[in-house]
Parts: structure tokens; C-alpha cells; sequence
């Protein structure tokens, strides 16, 4: 019988390789937002299965909200790497120190 | 084991490899095609769970639109991406030590965790009998009465998105020819034609 359990597993197994690909990849920015995206997708995961296993609707309302975020997101992060590499010529993460932060 | 749980099985191994491949593949085109894979695994996992309608969203939304965002960005992107893999390996021990850390306190999180006795009745919108009211319908219900605001901020939000995004990127490049439509629908011709009366055997 598959329970709760599995879900949450598959969803903390997807947000630690989310964390586990930021630092892997410190120079590719690209590769940094795809495992935003993952970690957004088992956020995703736990509401869902919150929602099935406790019947309860606002756990999958509040994954469309975060999947309009997402998508919001990544339309935002990608035009910003488009101008970035327009200006720069590079997407290494350690060359944007622009502003000095 | 039935087939639910074969199917959970697969779909679970699927989103992870998935996941997991996405982050290390060399190829940042594989890359993006193995996160394809996990979310259309997870729009498996979804399906499995009764919620056919974010499952859908998650497959139109996620692989129809943002994985081929990805796609588009990193083929236009020319960059030596060789070069920025070569020191993935001096990032290894931090990262598997962080990520060993982070699935340890989840595990730990896991075993004490148990559902509070007030759960049940705690609940904001109960889910209707699924073999009366489809999913879609119930959520539908849900997200244009009692989150109609949340929902209309929701698309306020890819409005900005999309404005924000076509400003980010759009630039006139100087000298090139562009179209300027006034100017032509303008143009007189009386001012711009000329009637030659050429004689025979002299040309102009």
C-alpha cells in the first residue's frame, strides 16, 4: 500500500537534489534555475499528496499558485540571464559582481 | 503489489533519475530534457494521487512551456559550457555534504512526525466523493469563489511576468533597416514620380 510516506520521500529526495544541483553547478546559471524548478516541483509533490491523503482541495489551490510562480519565475530569471550574457558574454555565476554585493 | 503501486514505483524512480541527472548531465540540452522527464513523472505521481487537473497543468505549464523556455535559452545561448562544467568536481564533496545533511534532518523530520488529533476538522475545503464531482469541477469551484482574489493576483503576476520579460529583452539594434509604416503610407507621389517623355534613339 503506498501511503503518504512514499510521496513525502519522493518529494524530500527531489528538493535535496534541488539544493545538492545549486552548489554543484556554482558556475552555470542556467543549471542553478532548472533545480529552482525542482525544488518548486516537490513543494509541489508534498502539497498534492497533503491534499489527496487529508482530503483537503487548498493544498492543490495552493500548487497552481506556486506553478504560477514557477512559471513566472523562470520567464523572469531567463530574460535576465538572456541580457546578462548579451552585456557580459559569460553566465558564470562568479562574474556577476556588477554591483559589488 | 497492484498496479497502483508498480506505477508509483516507476513514476517515483522516473522523477528522481530525472532529477538527479538533471543536475549532473554535462549537456545542458540533456539536462533540460531530463528535467522533461521528471515532471512528466511527477505529472504521473499527481494522476496517481486524484489530481488529474494539476497533473495536466504541470504537463501544459512545465513541459509545454517552461522546459522549452529552457530548450530555447540554452541553444541561444552560446557559451562554452564545457568549460563551465570542469570544476564540478571541486564542488562535489561540499555539495554531497550539504545534500547528505539536508536528507538526514528530513529523515530525522520523518521519524517523529505524526498527524495532530484537530487535522481533521482543521480542514479549509473538504474534498468532494471523486465519483460524484470530478476534480477539475471541485477545484474549479474552489479557485473562482474562495480564492477569486488570490487567483486574479495570480495573473496579475504572469502580466508582469510578461511585460517584465519582453522590456528585459527587447532591443533596437542601430543600423538596421526597419519598417516604418507612417512613412510609407505617407509617401506622396507626386514627389516621388517622375513621367519622362524619352525621345526616340537618345534614351535618358
Amino acid at each position: 500500500m503506498i501511503g503518504i510516506e512514499n510521496y513525502l520521500a519522493v518529494g524530500a529526495a527531489l528538493f535535496v537534489i534541488g539544493i545538492f544541483g545549486i552548489f554543484l553547478n556554482r558556475k552555470n546559471v542556467i543549471i542553478i534555475l532548472m533545480s529552482i524548478e525542482l525544488m518548486l516541483l516537490s513543494v509541489n509533490i508534498n502539497l498534492v499528496a497533503f491534499s489527496a491523503f487529508s482530503g483537503d482541495l487548498v493544498g492543490q489551490v495552493f500548487t497552481i499558485f506556486v506553478l504560477t510562480v514557477a512559471a513566472a519565475e523562470a520567464a523572469i530569471g531567463l530574460a535576465i540571464l538572456v541580457v546578462f550574457f548579451r552585456n557580459r558574454g559569460t553566465i558564470d555565476v562568479e562574474d556577476i559582481n556588477v554591483m559589488k554585493g | 503489489m497492484g498496479v497502483a503501486e508498480i506505477a508509483f514505483y516507476i513514476f517515483a524512480i522516473c522523477a528522481v533519475t530525472g532529477g538527479l541527472f538533471t543536475v549532473l548531465s554535462k549537456n545542458p540540452v540533456h539536462s533540460v530534457l531530463w528535467l522533461i522527464l521528471a515532471f512528466l513523472s511527477s505529472a504521473g505521481l499527481f494522476v496517481l494521487l486524484g489530481a488529474e487537473f494539476v497533473a495536466m497543468l504541470l504537463v501544459i505549464v512545465y513541459v509545454g512551456a517552461v522546459a522549452v523556455l529552457f530548450m530555447f535559452v540554452v541553444m541561444m545561448i552560446d557559451v562554452d559550457f564545457a568549460e563551465l562544467r570542469g570544476q564540478m568536481a571541486k564542488y562535489m564533496p561540499i555539495a554531497g555534504l550539504i545534500g547528505v545533511v539536508l536528507l538526514l534532518e528530513l529523515a530525522m523530520v520523518f521519524g517523529v512526525w505524526e498527524v495532530s488529533e484537530g487535522a481533521e476538522a482543521a480542514r479549509a475545503a473538504i474534498a468532494p466523493d471523486a465519483g460524484q464531482v470530478h476534480n477539475t469541477a471541485a477545484l474549479g469551484q474552489l479557485v473562482y469563489d474562495q480564492y477569486i482574489y488570490l487567483f486574479q493576483a495570480a495573473g496579475l503576476i504572469l502580466l508582469v511576468a510578461m511585460i517584465g520579460a519582453i522590456v528585459l529583452t527587447l532591443r533596437h539594434r542601430t543600423g538596421v533597416k526597419r519598417q516604418n509604416v507612417m512613412a510609407q503610407m505617407h509617401r506622396d507621389p507626386a514627389k516621388t514620380m517622375e513621367v519622362v517623355d524619352v525621345k526616340p534613339g537618345q534614351g535618358l
